[in-house]
Order: C-alpha cells, then structure tokens, then sequence
C-alpha cells in the first residue's frame, strides 16, 4: 500500500482536478445556453428556407431549372463537408461525428474529399489519411452568417466546377442537453426527401399545386436564392454542432467532477486508515517499550 | 377567407398569422397577395410588407430576401424584418451615423467589409424612411421608398 505521504498527494491533486472540470462544466453551462438562444433564433428561417428550396426542387422539369438542383448521370466524386470542435474534452462528442463519418462513407462508391469545419474533426481525418481539400478551424465562439458563408461558397464552387458530383453535411443535430445526434444531409444536388433533420411542418400545406411564376427571370432569382441558401443551411448546421459541443462538454465535464469527488471519498477513506494503522503501530511500540522498561 | 402569412428574418419570426391580403415589395414592383393566388417566388426589394386583417394594417420593415406564395400561404424571407412600430428609431440614426463616418473615411478595400457597410446603411436608412412616413396612424398608401 502506498505511504500516507503519496496518498496525500493524490488527494490534493484529484482535488485540483475536480476544480478544473467543475469550472470547465460552469463555462460550458453559460456557453451552451447562448447557443441553444442563437440555435433556436435561426431554426425558422433555415427551415422555412430549406421547404422553399424543396418546393423548387419539385418543379416540374428539375433538371433544367438550375445546375445545383440536377442529378448528374455520372457521379465520379463526392464530397463531405464534416462539422466538428475545435476543442476536446467534450466526452464523444469529436469522436463521435469522425466514427459517423468513417461507418457512412469508408465504403462511399466513388472517392471522397472532405472539407473540416473544426480543429479536431480535421486532426482526425488527416490521421485516418482521408483528403481534406479544405479547413475552417477556430470559427468565432459565436459565428455570424457572414462567418461561415465561405465554407457554403466552397461547396457550390466545387460543385459547379465539377470537381465533385454531389455534396454531403454531417453535423451534430441539437435535441435536447442529454440528447445530440450525429446526422448526414445530403446538400446537393437538393434532394427532395432528404435525409436531413429539418423536417417539413406537418403538411401545413401541400406543396405547389402548379408552376411557380417568377419575378423577376427564373434563372435570375435561382441564382440568387439557392446558392445563398444551400450556405444558410451550412450556417445553421454549424449551430447546431456548436450548442451540440457545448452540451456534450457540459455533460462530460459533470461526470468527470462527480466521478473526481467519489475518487476522493474513496481515497480519503483509505488514507485514513493508513494512518489509523501507523498510529496504533506507534502507540504499540510505546507500550511495548515501557513495558520492557517496567519489567526491568 | 384569409391567407396565412409567415414573415420570418434571419434571426426570428417577425409574424405570424391569417391576414385577407399581403402586399410585397417585389423586384418587379408591388404585389398584392390574395388568398388562392397562383404560386410565385420572387425576390424583395429594401421596403415595406403590409399586412391587413380585419380592416386593421401592420406594416413591416424588409431589407431584400425571397417571398414564396402559395395558394393558401405566402413565406416572406427577409435579410432582416420588424414590424414598423417595434423600430428603434434612435438605433437606426446611430447606426446610419456610424456607417456613414465610415464611408467618409474612404471606401474600404476588401470588397465583403463594403458589402456589409453599405448594407447597414441602407437598412437604416430604411428603417428611418418607414418611421417617419408610416408610425402612428398615417397611412399614406405605401410607395417606393
């Protein structure tokens, strides 16, 4: 067993570890709540926006209206756009999104590219040895729209460059503070049942029930809108992560804290009863002595 | 018979609700929205969306986005919307101000940084413009501003 002394260290430094994660779980905690705010402010417009967007994709004749809606014939390379943290020590939460990733696309039929969203996503598939063609690490804690656009303006680039035939999203879907789920949307071309999260509202009403018209030129205001919001939904996808992130650190941090102080408790016990022991020890090498003295 | 109205900026629903007819600024000029109108999707121009139900009129700030109509809903997405009573009017002034000392200062370089200026001002500009012309009770029929 070890000496009172190191069981005293342990102690000290175990304390100081809860200190350090019960401070992390306060951070997150205040963190967390500004995301859900923010999350929660552009969930209507991202939804409606994406309907709309599918409402256009349900036009009669797709194929023509506008090249980020049409399916190519020959799909030769996709590519994924893969949300994640910039920062660990937020329990599964990176590992999480990386294992996804690798479950849904290892065995992809044509070659992936990728483009990191997130210092840690982006160490991970460098790691795996997966082609990163682009990197947006250490994004704003809060980022505005204009902050992530870039990263939608690279995949429609791609996209229309024909560099790559179709582009997916995985992110981290926000439900709940114990409940984030990793998620796969396809981004282009626009699918027209998406595997997305962002639901249609229930049939609040029943889609288009005839041609739109357009104002101004058709093509005019498509190139306008659907770039713009294949980049809204980037936008919000990173939302979502960030309050996910935040969540899933919060949740981690509680546990290391609480495990810290059963740890403790733990240890507190047994170093007790070292020096309980180490006492009796003493006192019985007194008596002893001062019997053998009375004895003489 | 009424047509619902959803009027939703980037950051929250600005309004919600049946109205008997919407007018929208669109890129072509006006539209006035009633129930079982043909779809449309149009883009908006920096100006003002007008709602009325029940013979009473709201009336809200829009700088630019997309209006879907559809037979029995019109979606307006606007860069930014308020409902014209809720403007800040001394926040639009000190923002117009702080933008256009800005412009004064010479035209910034980076093309997104001027974007974003320009922007600014003429969302305040707007916002100013519809105060002035609309708040309380006058109702000049709405033309360009």
């Amino acid at each position: 067993m070890a000496s009172a002394r190191e069981m005293r260290l342990r102690i000290r430094s175990v304390k100081n570890i809860s200190q350090v994660t019960r401070a992390l779980e306060t951070v997150s905690a205040s963190k967390v709540r500004k995301a859900i705010a923010a999350v929660t402010a552009t969930r209507p417009y991202a939804t409606k926006a994406w309907q709309v967007l599918k409402h256009v994709a349900q036009q009669p004749g797709r194929e023509s209206l506008h090249p980020l809606l049409a399916e190519r014939a020959n799909v030769n390379n996709a590519l994924v756009v893969v949300i994640t943290g910039d920062r660990g020590l937020a329990g599964a939460y990176n590992s999480n999104v990386i294992r996804f990733v690798a479950s849904r696309f290892d065995n992809h039929p044509v070659p992936v590219k990728y483009i990191a969203v997130g210092r840690k996503g982006r160490d991970l598939l460098i790691r795996r040895r997966k082609n990163v063609i682009a990197d947006f690490s250490n994004l704003p804690p809060a980022p505005a729209f204009a902050d992530v656009s870039a990263i939608g303006r690279l995949a429609v680039d791609e996209f229309m460059k024909g560099e790559v035939d179709e582009v997916y999203l995985v992110y981290t879907d926000f439900v709940n503070m114990a409940r984030q789920v990793t998620t796969v949307k396809k981004l282009l071309p626009l699918e027209l049942v998406g595997e997305g999260l962002v639901e249609d509202f229930g049939g609040q009403h029943n889609g288009p029930q005839a041609a739109y018209e357009y104002e101004p030129e058709m093509n005019e205001i498509l190139d306008e809108i659907i770039p713009r919001f294949t980049a809204l939904q980037v936008y919000q996808a990173v939302l979502e992560s960030l309050a996910s992130e935040h969540a899933a650190r919060m949740i981690a941090m509680r546990n290391a804290t609480d495990n810290a102080k059963e740890l403790v408790g733990e240890l507190q016990l047994a170093y007790n009863k070292i020096r309980q022991q180490t006492i009796t020890n003493d006192i019985l090498d007194i008596v002893g002595g001062a019997e053998a003295l009375a004895a003489k | 018979m009424t047509i619902r109205c959803e009027i939703v900026s980037q950051d929250r629903t600005v309004f919600e609700g049946d109205v008997d007819i919407v007018v929208l600024p669109g890129a072509d000029g006006e539209m006035g929205i009633l129930p079982k109108h043909s779809p449309v999707l149009t883009t908006l121009k920096y100006g003002i969306v007008k709602i009325r139900r029940g013979g009473k009129e709201e009336l809200f700030t829009v700088a630019g986005g997309v209006a879907e109509v559809q037979p029995d809903i019109v979606t307006v997405l606007a860069d930014a919307a308020e409902n014209i009573e809720e403007i800040d009017v001394e926040r639009a002034e000190a923002a117009r101000k702080r933008a256009e000392e800005v412009l004064a200062k010479g035209v910034p370089a980076d093309t997104d940084a001027y974007l974003a200026i320009e922007a600014a001002l003429r969302r305040s500009n707007l916002r100013i413009d519809a105060v002035r012309r609309y708040r309380r009770g006058s109702r000049i029929p709405t033309s360009e501003s």
